[in-house]
């Protein structure tokens, strides 16, 4: 392969100034590692064609208007190969992109979006600080994804976690298994998930986890967490008599 | 073109995976060439259907009835007159559907947010659901923006890449389930769109004096965007005539503003542990300039994410006296009101934030009147005459002028 490991992050247009990014810098042998990472997703290809330098996806990005983040500078450094920039943007630059796909305006067909989420993947696989930083406060979300099979339930709808949506979340919590019994939808009177979701579907969703390794996935930026999914998959799986 | 080409009125069936997928406008016949090899299994339209355009104009069929509600976890949980609305219209309508308890989420809200998944478990996620339609005879409707671009996302991934077929048919036999991809992905706000007219013909709310603004959902028209649909008669077919075409289709003004192509901040990772972002975002590029530039009674919109963060944002930006203060409904919540379904019954209009009243108020909607009817309801609940208020219930229709 060609890489690129010319210059660590100092005094270059491309780079953010290292005193302010805050994370310790790895060996060239690392990034290289982590960029191959990324290239070998299947879905690398799909999302990368090259860049004319246009900036269509700039002007059409949230975050670039609120953030110092580029989706530009993502297509370029992927284009380019250039380990030190795209290890530089895992840990910096790609917990800020909004996930709309505003970018796939692109002329040329890219994907500047979807190379973040395979440099995220790549991120939580390795344990990278920026992704445990990032998931700080997103475990009890995780849990609930894997957990339950919905991701957001009513009951998460509490004035303490949500105080800047106003006093009507607090209504909500206060009269919360009252007002779910009042939905005129059968599936909907649940209040620790979205809709009933049945018990044989929980475990298939289970064996997904394993099957694909998503499960292994939380270990590297919530051991903790892990620990907790594991012991319920298992236990739910053993219940069930499924061998993986 | 073959028979199973001609039955689903798309082009040749291809002989293998399109090399530059930024071209293609329609995989069935991939999808079709892989049934033919026994790789996968294709659920038809097999109902009466009603026939829009996509982004480039190929033909997409809209099944009527029969339909399998892919459930929205966003929506359910946090706005569920979001859902109920969906449910409510389609039951007025007179159209059978299955609301699946083996649904789970598409599981992209998380995919987007923290990257705790892969493409392998993302594919066996959404395949599990389509087996799960598949096996009830009923034709899938995807009830969230995220999931259904997402869906579309995965049919590439799996059309292109056999290995990930090979993985995710691996995982789906020891669920015993086959791998099933639906003939299309349909949104409900297609379904809307597509039966505005049936919706505009029982139409008992006069809404021609509505002024509305709208906020098209990324993850529907810009992820795998051909599948979209769009309309000449909609602003010149250069943006989605879903929602747009419903609310005209009820007589409303639906009025212009230069951020509409601007995400509403929603981020995914950002709305739930990084608002300042969303909020920001939400208000000054989305509600202020809407205000400023079209004034609306309301804003409407198509997904799970962009109904919560236009609304919920609103509440801090109007301690900081910004220009905001703007109702926030889904184009169902909006086409179930024109039918005349109840605010608090079926909207469910108590689980938001912006102050929806006065909004109500120019539809002719006495909303104290509708509040006290639901209280009454819930003391029915309290006292233990019910365990559940059910559709029979939900059908009190508040007063108003029709």
């Amino acid at each position: 392969m060609t890489v690129t490991t010319a210059q660590p992050p100092g005094p270059d247009a491309h780079y953010k100034v290292p005193d302010l990014t805050g994370y310790g810098d790895v060996a060239d042998e690392v990034k290289v590692r982590l960029f191959e990472q990324v290239k070998a997703d299947i879905r690398f290809g799909d999302y990368l064609y090259g860049c004319y330098e246009c900036g269509i996806c700039v002007g059409a990005c949230p975050s670039a208007k609120f953030y110092d983040f580029s989706p530009r500078r993502i297509a370029q450094a992927a284009a380019r190969e250039d380990v030190d920039l795209v290890y530089q943007q895992m840990q910096e630059d790609i917990w800020e992109c909004s996930q709309c796909f505003s970018c796939l305006r692109c002329p040329r067909g890219n994907n500047p979006g979807g190379i973040v989420t395979i440099m995220r993947e790549v991120a939580v696989r390795n344990g990278l600080t920026s992704a445990k930083e990032a998931l700080v406060a997103y475990s009890r979300i995780i849990y609930k994804i894997m957990s339950t099979g919905t991701q957001v339930s009513p009951d998460m709808l509490r004035p303490d976690a949500f105080p800047d949506w106003g006093p009507e979340t607090g209504d909500v919590a206060d009269n919360l298994e009252l007002w779910r019994r009042a939905l005129p939808a059968e599936t909907m009177h649940t209040t620790t998930t979205g809709w009933a979701v049945a018990e044989r579907t929980l475990v298939e969703l289970f064996v997904i986890w394993m099957e694909t390794g998503a499960l292994d996935l939380v270990a590297r930026v919530d051991p903790g967490l892990y620990s907790i999914l594991q012991e319920l998959v298992e236990e739910r799986l053993e219940e069930e008599g499924i061998e993986l | 073109m073959s028979i199973q080409g001609e039955a689903l009125g798309c082009a040749e069936v291809a002989e293998g995976p399109v090399a530059d997928r930024r071209q293609l406008e329609d995989p069935r016949g991939e999808l079709l060439e892989l049934e033919r090899q026994g790789e996968l299994i294709v659920q038809k339209i097999d109902r009466e259907a009603i026939i829009l355009a996509t982004k480039y104009g190929r033909p997409k069929r809209i099944q009527k009835a029969h339909l399998w509600h892919h459930k929205s976890c966003g929506q359910c949980g946090h706005i569920p007159g979001y859902s109920t609305s969906i449910f409510w219209v389609m039951r007025k309508l007179g159209y059978d559907y299955c609301d699946p308890a083996d649904q789970t989420s598409c599981t992209a809200w998380n995919y987007y947010a923290s990257a705790t998944s892969n493409s392998a478990a993302q594919a066996a996620v959404a395949v599990r659901n389509f087996a799960a339609a598949y096996e009830s005879g009923y034709f899938p409707l995807i009830h969230c923006g995220t999931s259904y671009g997402h869906y579309k996302e995965v049919r590439e991934e799996l059309i292109r890449h056999p290995e990930l077929r090979a993985q995710v048919r691996a995982i789906m036999a020891k669920l015993g389930k086959p791998l099933v991809l639906p003939e299309e992905i349909v949104h409900y706000s297609e379904w809307f769109y597509a039966l505005r007219a049936e919706i505009a013909a029982k139409q008992v709310r006069d809404f021609s004096g509505i002024a509305v603004a709208v906020h098209p959902a990324c993850h529907y028209y810009k992820i795998v965007s051909g599948d979209a649909i769009y309309s000449a008669d909609i602003y010149g077919g250069q943006r989605t005539a879903v929602v747009t075409g419903l609310a005209q289709a009820l007589g409303a003004e639906v009025r212009d503003y230069s951020t509409w192509f601007d995400c509403c901040g929603f981020g995914f990772r950002h709305i739930l542990v990084q608002r300042d972002f969303t909020r920001s975002f939400a208000t000054l590029r989305k509600i202020e300039v809407m205000k400023e530039e079209a004034n609306p009674d309301v804003v409407l919109t198509h997904d799970t994410g962009c109904v919560t963060t236009l609304d919920k944002s609103q509440f801090a930006a109007q301690a900081h006296g910004r220009n905001v203060g703007l109702a926030v409904l889904s184009d169902a919540q909006f086409a179930a009101l024109a039918m005349g379904a109840h605010p608090y019954r079926v909207c469910q209009l108590h689980w938001h934030s912006a102050d929806y009243r006065p909004l109500l108020e120019k539809m002719g909607i006495d909303w104290e009147r509708a509040w006290g009817e639901f209280q009454s309801d819930l003391r029915r609940l309290e006292r233990g005459e019910k365990r559940y208020l059910d559709w029979d219930d939900a059908d009190g229709v508040a007063d108003g002028p029709r």
